[in-house]
């Protein structure tokens, strides 16, 4: 019967509604803390431009680069990815095209007979990669929303030591760029060694050491600054993500609250129709039973039709303004 | 001469200062206007800002000072103000790190835990 189906249409725009709701709270929660992480990102940008150029001063001084962390290896048999993910989905392909990217790198190292070694950052990744049957090292979890130096420091520590241990050759970050609100992108670099060039080591070293004095020994403060530079390195690539894990939270959501909206506009617009389909039916039943009455000259029978009949037609026309 | 004080997540510090005294891993240094250039490593310790409007005292958990054409540029992933250390948890750390230490003498985790602690109690009852 039409009414049965006016009713189930009811309660499917009711949890359309509510669903509505919560999408468009997602929304407004992303985008304001997208504002927070690139202050974030912003305000972490001093600290690594002057470790940059510590680095470059120390190197003017003479400091070698004979440093385990500046030391490429000659043959790579094992690469470590560390791969920033979030904890949570309900962000598009953030996620995906992060991992799917490390999987492909992966794949091109094994083909080239290489061995992987997997640091995540996020639930997702631990998710992802665990459920594909892949060999976990270690897994971080809980702060991609607002993720803390000291989160970065722990990282960075531990896969140090597993670069410096010598257990793998190479190490790669796979993160996700912030370029603006409307674009981020997936970033497969380079981490381990650190490149001379990039942090402004390579200065050749009998050039002028600007006078600079040193204490201690300048390849002492070197061993010291370049940890630090690694981990404000990861640190930037975890705030970064985030801000990218917001944006594309806001955006994903932005498109589910759409949806709904649209999907509302429809059913209610099939709901009408299946009570206008019922009224109608009911006043023809109305017009029927009334016409075999007639043959009887009841007044009193006729009186409750014709009330009858004003009350769908009433409803009808109401029913009609709405829609 | 200019001083600033920055750490991974914020600039702590950025203003004028008259001296600044730190604790290099060589011993404590100070650095008056025009100093030479200087790079070097910090200690854990209590570095003083002669700043216009007094003298700001912090805890350093190691870091780097560098110093080039009349300014003073101090890293560090770990430093607080005398007003943001939290006295009784420093307190604590401070026993903490003294039992382990007992147990074992060459702990370096333990010596530098308890150094930390001893700097943060030192500057917040400076400050």
């Amino acid at each position: 019967m039409a009414g049965g189906q006016e009713r189930i249409l009811r309660r499917r725009i009711g949890s359309i509604d509510a669903t509505k709701k919560i999408t468009r709270a997602m929304e407004l929660i992303a985008a304001s803390r997208i504002v927070k992480a690139q202050g974030r990102v912003q305000a972490a940008k001093p600290y690594s431009e002057k470790v940059t150029d510590v680095i470059t001063n120390l190197a003017g001084g003479g400091a070698g680069g004979d440093h385990p962390l500046l030391t490429a290896a000659e043959q790579v048999d094992r690469v470590c990815y560390v791969v920033i993910a979030a904890d949570r989905g309900l962000c598009g392909g953030y996620n995906n095209n992060v991992l799917r990217a490390v999987e492909r790198a992966i794949d091109a190292d094994k083909s080239q007979g290489r061995d992987y070694a997997l640091v995540l950052s996020g639930k997702k990744a631990a998710g992802y990669f665990s459920f594909r049957g892949y060999e976990i090292h270690a897994s971080y979890e809980g702060f991609s929303d607002q993720p803390n130096y000291s989160d970065a420091k722990s990282m960075a520590e531990s896969v140090a030591e597993l670069f410096e241990n010598g257990e793998v050759q190479q190490v790669q970050l796979a993160y996700t760029r912030f370029l603006s609100m409307g674009s981020q992108e997936v970033a497969v670099e380079q981490f381990m060694p650190l490149e001379p060039s990039e942090i402004g080591a390579d200065a050749s070293e009998d050039s002028d050491s600007g006078g600079y004095e040193f204490e201690p020994e300048p390849a002492e403060i070197l061993g010291r600054l370049l940890p630090r530079y690694a981990e404000a390195r990861l640190y930037a690539a975890l705030l970064e993500s985030s801000a990218s894990e917001h944006a594309a939270r806001q955006r994903a959501m932005k498109a589910a609250t759409d949806n709904a909206e649209d999907l509302k506009i429809n059913l209610t617009r099939i709901m009408n129709r299946a009570r206008q389909d019922s009224i109608t039916t009911e006043i023809m039943e109305i017009v029927s039973g009334a016409e075999a009455m007639s043959k009887d000259d009841d007044d009193e029978l006729k009186d409750i039709i014709e009330q009858s009949l004003e009350g769908s037609f009433a409803s009808l026309a109401s029913d009609r303004n709405n829609a | 001469m200019q001083v600033e004080l920055v750490s991974p997540e914020a600039v702590l510090f950025s203003g004028e200062c008259s001296q600044v005294v730190a604790r290099t891993v060589d011993g404590d240094i100070a650095f008056l206007d025009n100093h030479a250039p200087f790079i070097g490593a910090l200690d854990i310790g209590q570095t003083q800002l002669w700043a216009n409007d007094g003298v700001v005292s912090l805890a350093i958990n190691g870091g780097f000072v560098e110093v080039s054409g009349n300014s003073v540029t101090i890293l560090s992933d770990g430093a607080l103000a005398s007003q943001d250390i939290d006295l009784e948890g420093a307190q604590s750390d401070l026993q903490a790190a003294e039992q382990a230490l007992s147990v074992d003498a060459d702990d370096d985790e333990a010596a530098n835990a308890k150094k930390w602690a001893e700097t943060r109690i030192q500057v917040s009852s400076a400050g």
